[in-house]
């Protein structure tokens, strides 16, 4: 049988076992907007593969029950019994007609015409024709259906690890082996099991391998590759993981020592368990090369199809990594060569007009990089448009119009991301749905990988996706907190930053929560101990920010201490703790400790730093804290005038922007038109009191602060010039009465700091109830604005 | 555990049952020999915070991680004072180990099946639900435990 359609059988026959479930609950609870999608992904898949395959009858089926699975989920129909019943009959006609796949490798002969008419009357109750497939790449779909934002859960994946541990042991049995000498060919798929025929690409061969031996004894592929099961190697590597603490326990004893007779053997000991840790962790390894296996008749299919001249190119197919990763790459990467091959690559034409090669590329691509896994998917074809993703994301209501506006088009095209997000204007039989990234996205990020995507419109797009190598053993920093150490995976670790007592100021705080100011942008901080409630302890004069990367936020994860970077042999937490959003698992440290391994996607949950909403409030945090910081320096000491104006509290203006402190006698102050005017240095200066209850003839002479603004100046009468401190102007209340921009603490004293720009205008007649001192030379010009920044808040 | 335990152990009739018997404040209670992997004395517990306050936290056993539950906290009754001595009985459930916390480990005691009965309606439900039974002895009320109930308790609440 063909490998394609042994997969496609294996993949679908494991996805509708568990799909009639999935249909029978959503028409229990029709709100569950999970099921509906996962269902929807199935019959989508299903689809997309029978394409390239040429069942058409399959296809026909398929593509009806998803139109209407479609309209579901757009809200335009609802769940009904009768719908779920056409439902569950198209899943019926397709099991049926798999079976038969299986059985002769041909579609059956049948008539799913009235089904299909069933079908399709429910679209028509929705008011909207099916779609016609076309192969128009990278057009905007009409009538996009609206989902709610389902947050995806962010998980570190290294519980996947805690799965292998018990996942079935995949030797074929006697009987099977017994079906494949008797019928090698058709009976190879029912021998295999979905799991074990996915991770082996070499299967077929080693299979036959073993049927030589068996029917003849001849040695054949077998004697250089033996079939082991997984749950063996699992356990292998668990014990290799404990020889290895063992290892690092009598380290530490003998390095302690001087001259111990141990020394000798333990070194030996520790060279020996290195090299087996090594061997182990190969056996696990496979080259990527065997996920790729498939692309290349995928993408000259998809080329026959669509008439588009597309090459693949593939590099690195030896890179080794994990089979655990290996499975779990396999989709997405299928499902982003057919992104790149259906969207990215034009047609020949439009290459040409574009003055491009007629033949599209893409490129695929794999390198190790640290420890992880870096696998790129390159195409030269059309790129994606920033601004259309920016409109589709604002008619999603994914992000606010204004945010979305100021957003870099490398941030807008992350919301490609987001679950049924396509704007692909017509749905092909391919692709176009919107179902794909978000599902390579949580494929990834299951196995604590990370994807970016970038594109140049016109000129193709790249995604790069970093995995790490293996998830039973993973690189952590150990950070330490309120007297207790955790483990933070290092993949999920952008950087570090050591905050010292004179740094605090960049600490901003905007509603309640803490940012603090990282070069351009405003990292939100989570701090460790109150996430996790622990007990408070002495305040710490400096601390260390982990930069985490979870999906498209940032966050610091605010800590005491930060140890070292260790490979830590990652452990499940137990049933009782597994709820516990904040830890991906456990490990046992060199000394014997169990240590928590943080995970960061739950930690970013818990502590709500990762949402859309999120982060559109950050950006907005952003922009207050921004304006906050020009208007009130932050937390920057700067010097500070203080002065009585007859109010309770002390007046303060900041010393920047004072031009003199003057004292003028009674009887230079000439009063006109109802205002205090005198003589100062060849010019008439207002002077109007910091108080308006003042008298300003009751005190000679009278001390005068005098602001200046280039060739304008205004002098503010107090009573008493009291001191000059330095001081950080850092508001923390608004003031109700005019003329004061709020209360901030200074010299240890709520004090009111002035708002100059009042004066000014006060002085200029703007205000109601004082005449004009129109000794402007410039009137229209606004006087506040070069002579307060203060006044910008 | 010696290996002429457990092969008691397996040898018993099915008319009778061993129990490994243990004390919480003034009550003994037992669970079937065949679940307990062994008796440890006070063990280096590592804390998981924000877990549930009868999760005491995790162990380590020989490379095994082990969830140390605090049976006196899981059964409501007042904790122990700071310096008391606590026992670990590790138990093997569902292919994973928890060690119950408790005051005092006991012989491991021989009880025909007839001997067990029903838990009276007036014991607190907690203890009802985790409790299979009652054995009346010599040194007073035995109470069963069944290692599945116990973890099925609502520890979050707890």
């Amino acid at each position: 049988m063909d490998d394609l359609l042994r997969d496609f059988l294996t993949e679908s026959g494991e996805n509708l076992g568990k799909l009639d479930n999935d249909i029978v609950e959503l028409e229990r609870n029709p709100g569950d907007v999970a099921r509906l999608n996962s269902v929807f992904r199935t019959i989508h898949t299903i689809k997309g593969t029978c394409g390239f395959l040429g069942l058409a009858r399959l296809e026909g089926v398929a593509h009806a029950a998803e139109n209407v699975l479609d309209s579901l989920r757009a809200g335009r129909l609802q769940v009904q019994a009768d719908l779920i019943g056409d439902i569950l009959a198209a899943i019926d006609t397709i099991k049926f007609v798999l079976l038969r796949l299986e059985q002769t490798e041909t579609e059956p002969e049948g008539d799913d015409a009235p089904l299909i008419a069933r079908l399709e009357t429910w679209l028509a109750l929705d008011g909207r024709s099916a779609p016609a497939p076309d192969a128009a790449p990278f057009a905007a779909m009409p009538n996009l259906p609206v989902l709610p934002n389902i947050p995806t859960q962010v998980a570190s994946g290294i519980p996947l690890a805690a799965a292998a541990s018990v996942a079935p042991v995949l030797v074929p049995s006697t009987s099977a082996r017994a079906d494949a000498l008797a019928a090698p060919e058709a009976s190879a798929f029912v021998a295999h099991d979905g799991a074990e025929h996915r991770d082996n690409r070499r299967d077929g061969l080693d299979r036959r391998g073993q049927a030589d031996l068996v029917s003849d004894g001849r040695p054949g592929l077998s004697e250089s590759t033996l079939r082991v099961g997984v749950d063996v190697l699992d356990k292998l590597m668990n014990l290799v993981g404990e020889l290895a603490l063992g290892r690092n326990q009598l380290l530490q004893l003998t390095t302690s020592q001087e001259e111990s007779p141990f020394a000798k053997p333990v070194q030996q000991l520790d060279r020996v368990t290195t090299d087996l840790l090594e061997a182990v962790m190969k056996t696990r390894m496979q080259p990527i090369g065997n996920a790729w296996t498939k692309l290349p008749r995928l993408v000259r299919d998809l080329s026959q199809s669509s008439g588009k001249q597309i090459v693949l190119s593939m590099h690195g197919a030896e890179t080794d990594l994990d089979r655990q990763i290996l499975q779990a790459i396999q989709d997405p990467l299928t499902h982003m060569v057919r992104n790149s091959a259906d969207h990215g690559i034009e047609t020949a034409v439009a290459r040409r007009a574009a003055g491009k090669p007629e033949q599209g590329t893409i490129r695929l691509s794999a390198h190790h990089e640290g420890g992880h896994v870096v696998i790129e998917i390159a195409d030269d074809g059309a790129g994606i448009n920033a601004s259309r993703v920016r409109r589709k994301a604002i008619e999603r209501g994914l992000v606010k119009a204004d945010v979305a506006e100021a957003m870099p088009d490398a941030q807008i095209l992350r919301y490609i991301f987001e679950p049924g997000f396509s704007t692909a204007e017509q749905v092909t039989n391919v692709s176009g749905r919107g179902v794909g990234m978000d599902v390579v996205r949580s494929n990834i990020d299951a196995i604590g990988g990370t994807v970016e995507l970038s594109s140049q419109h016109g000129r193709g797009t790249t995604v790069r996706i970093k995995i790490p190598l293996t998830l039973a053993i993973i690189s952590a920093l150990l950070v330490g907190t309120a007297g207790e150490s955790f483990a933070v995976p290092q993949i999920g670790i952008v950087e570090l930053v050591g905050v010292t007592e004179e740094q605090r100021g960049l600490v901003e705080h905007v509603h309640g929560a803490q940012f603090y100011r990282l070069r351009d942008t405003l990292l939100p901080l989570v701090h460790l101990r109150t996430l996790l409630r622990l007990e408070p302890c002495d305040v710490q004069v400096s601390y260390n920010i982990v930069v985490c990367q979870v999906g498209e936020a940032r966050f610091g994860l605010v800590v005491e201490h930060v140890f070292d970077t260790q490979e830590i042999v990652v452990k499940p937490v137990g049933r009782l703790i597994k709820h516990l959003q904040a830890y991906a698992g456990c490990t046992i440290t060199g000394d014997g400790r169990v240590i928590m391994i943080l995970d960061t996607g739950g930690i970013a949950t818990l502590a709500n730093v990762a949402s859309n909403e999120t982060r559109d409030e950050v950006e907005r945090a952003a922009h207050q804290a921004a304006q906050a910081r020009a208007a009130a320096q932050a937390d920057a000491k700067e010097s500070v005038l203080l002065f009585d104006a007859g109010y309770p509290a002390l007046q303060a203006v900041p010393l920047s922007l004072v031009a003199r402190l003057e004292e003028f006698a009674l009887s230079s102050l000439e009063e006109a038109d109802g205002r205090f005017l005198v003589q100062y240095r060849g010019a008439l200066m207002p002077v109007v009191a910091a108080n308006p209850d003042m008298d300003l003839r009751a005190m000679d002479p009278r001390p005068v602060i005098v602001f200046s603004d280039r060739n304008r100046t205004l002098g503010v009468a107090v009573n008493e010039i009291r001191d000059i401190v330095e001081d950080s102007l850092h508001l923390q209340r608004r003031a109700a009465r005019p003329g004061v921009l709020g209360i901030a603490v200074i010299a240890g004293r709520a004090t009111e700091v002035i708002d100059t720009d009042h004066f000014l205008r006060q002085a200029n007649g703007e205000l109601p109830g004082h005449a004009a001192a129109n000794i402007s030379d410039d009137p229209g010009r606004h006087p506040a604005a070069s002579l307060a920044p203060v006044a910008a808040a | 555990m010696s290996p002429a335990l457990l092969d008691g152990a397996v040898a018993a009739s099915t008319e009778q049952m061993e129990y490994v018997t243990f004390r919480l404040a003034d009550q003994w209670l037992g669970i079937p020999v065949m679940v307990v992997q062994e008796v440890l004395i006070a063990m280096r517990i590592a804390r998981v915070p924000m877990a549930p306050e009868a999760i005491a936290g995790f162990l380590n056993l020989r490379g095994q991680i082990v969830t140390a539950i605090d049976l006196r906290t899981t059964l409501r009754l007042p904790s122990r004072e700071a310096d008391a001595e606590v026992m670990n009985v590790v138990v093997r459930h569902e292919s994973e180990l928890f060690a119950f916390m408790v005051d005092e480990v006991g012989d491991v005691v021989s009880v025909p099946n007839d001997a067990v009965q029903p838990t009276p309606a007036t014991l607190d439900l907690r203890w009802r639900t985790a409790c299979t039974g009652i054995v009346r002895r010599d040194g007073g009320l035995l109470l069963v435990m069944s290692v599945h109930e116990v973890l099925r308790l609502d520890y979050a609440s707890g």
